[in-house]
């Protein structure tokens, strides 16, 4: 195994030729690039094209047909892999939130770090309340998911994400399922966590979310990547006709 | 006047796509109350009267005889006593019993219904399937005729009592049927649960321990209970192996009693509203139980 080899100056996350199929629809085909540590990277395109299916590739919630992915190192579809080794490292949010629903706000930060990484629950405790202040949740630590907006139960979710110190945070269309006015609120989490230095890549229909924090943009369609580059020239330089009919419809 | 929709029970009125109502679909498993629904859907009076022809039956059957209604009712009365400490509590005795290993084997099963291991589902799924589906009655007389009536232990010689065997008879189709309680409780649980919990670094021990049981334990409870009336409503069946419970202990108080037919509506009856008496309640605790729990999802 890499592991050892991987110091800070190569890429965080590297994903080569990645193909993936479900029975006989070839979803991904062929994906490449890079991601360093601290980079935010956007991942937009249409539906169906692939971008949802590559992100949960990373921490290896879906398995891939060919290529590889590797994370500090860590090859990602080794079948020798210590799963458990890789999603410390990589944190996770979901479009649906997914926060345990007989659990409060605080015990759904605390739960992974008591329970599987064993760590002290006094400790584990505080920091879940300064995670909760961090995405502006004080006095909701004792709610439970059914009571609080979708856009509370989503920054929960990254609060639950983060008190694994995870060393990516992958955001799924986060903000997807949530109405238009707590969509913000989720958004400025994100960024506060992104400035933080937090390696990030985010699937996301925001554009104007994804021009204002991200430091590159890839565009997939039909499972490959059609074109991609920093935000500044991105969205207006785009020069593949794809990119820029989908450009003019979302923008 | 009768509402009509368009689109569902009359024409629609375009020919555009059109949003259908939202039916919410419940997990198998978790619909099994239909004994719960049924014996609380019968209604209060309908006891009363059947308390009334009961009590009146023998007025009109014995009129012409010597043997009168009167005589008929001390002589249940008389019994009432010793079928209930003998019999009626040897019922919910066994039905505990049954209940409680079934429970435990049930559970046991129905978590190996989803192991991700097909050695060790495959049996489950198969022993679940056969127990489910065979007449209680049939594997009582199995159990019956398969037990030993005593085992060796040590060179001492231990007698298994008839109601031991009727307990282990009936738990082997609770435990069946708990199994698959289980596992429609353990399915009907958003898959969005065990990714959270897998991309939390979770094994899928933990995941099921912590995540996935705690949020099934509020949905087990009403078809748990539904299969407890059930149960107890099963256990006269014993009654056919010798096991001296409610059923068994009338047919000798009406023997004893010179076996008057007058007696045997009375008697019958008796064990009938015992039955209801002990029952009726369960399912409507059950059925408020799923009332309050099928909204918190």
């Amino acid at each position: 195994m890499s592991n050892n080899s991987w110091s800070p100056d190569q890429p965080i996350v590297s994903i080569k030729d990645v193909h993936k199929s479900f029975g006989d629809l070839e979803v991904l085909k062929g994906i490449t690039f890079d991601v360093m540590k601290g980079e935010v990277i956007c991942i937009i395109g249409p539906s169906g094209s692939g971008k949802s299916t590559l992100i949960r590739c990373i921490n290896a919630l879906n398995d891939i047909n060919s290529g590889s992915i590797t994370v500090e190192g860590l090859e990602v579809h080794d079948p020798k892999l210590d799963k458990l080794e890789l999603r410390k490292k990589v944190g996770m949010v979901f479009q649906q939130y997914n926060l345990f629903p007989h659990k409060t706000a605080l015990q759904n930060v605390m739960m992974a770090p008591i329970k599987v990484l064993k760590q002290d629950k006094a400790e584990v405790e505080q920091r879940a309340r300064a995670l909760m202040a961090q995405v502006n949740l004080q006095g909701k630590e004792d709610s439970y998911p059914g009571e609080l907006s979708g856009g509370q139960q989503q920054r929960v979710a990254i609060a639950r994400s983060l008190a694994m110190n995870p060393d990516v945070m992958l955001f799924d269309e986060v903000t997807a399922a949530l109405d238009p006015e707590t969509v913000k609120e989720v958004l400025v989490a994100i960024k506060d966590l992104a400035q933080s230095g937090m390696t990030c890549m985010l699937v996301t229909h925001e554009m104007g979310f994804a021009r204002e924090i991200a430091d590159h943009i890839y565009f997939t369609d039909r499972g490959v990547i059609v074109e991609h580059g920093p935000p500044s020239t991105f969205f207006t330089e785009a020069s593949d006709p794809r990119t820029r009919e989908f450009l003019s419809q979302i923008l | 006047m009768r509402r009509t929709i368009p689109g569902i029970d009359a024409q629609p009125a375009t020919d555009l796509p059109v949003l259908k109502p939202y039916r919410l679909k419940q997990s198998a498993g978790l619909e099994d109350l239909q004994f719960s629904r049924w014996l609380i859907s019968i209604p209060g009076w309908l006891w009363l009267l059947l308390c009334a022809s009961v009590l009146l039956w023998p007025v009109v059957a014995a009129a012409a005889t010597e043997y009168t209604m009167r005589r008929a009712f001390e002589a249940l009365f008389r019994w009432i006593p010793f079928i209930v400490t003998g019999g009626f509590l040897f019922n919910v005795l066994i039905s505990f019993f049954a209940m409680l290993i079934g429970t435990v084997a049930g559970v046991v099963l129905g978590l190996m219904q989803i192991s991700p291991i097909g050695l060790i589902r495959w049996p489950a799924k198969v022993i679940t399937q056969i127990f489910r589906n065979s007449p209680w009655l049939v594997l009582l007389f199995i159990v019956l005729l398969a037990l030993p009536f005593e085992v060796e232990v040590g060179g001492k010689i231990i007698r298994i009592p008839d109601w031991m065997k009727a307990v282990f008879g009936l738990c082997l189709p609770i435990m069946a049927n708990i199994a698959e309680v289980v596992r429609g409780a353990v399915n009907s649980v958003p898959s969005g649960q065990w990714e959270a919990a897998e991309s939390l670094a979770y094994t899928r021990q933990q995941t099921l321990w912590q995540v996935i049981l705690p949020q099934c334990f509020k949905r087990m409870i009403p078809p748990w209970m539904n299969w407890y009336a059930i149960l107890t409503m099963a256990t006269p069946l014993c009654s056919l192996l010798g096991v001296e419970e409610l059923i068994t202990l009338s047919r000798q108080a009406i023997e004893a009693e010179n076996n008057r037919p007058e007696l045997l509506v009375p008697f019958y009856g008796f064990a009938l509203l015992i039955f209801f008496a002990y029952c009726y309640p369960i399912a409507r605790v059950t059925i408020a139980l799923e009332r309050r729990y099928a909204v918190k999802l």
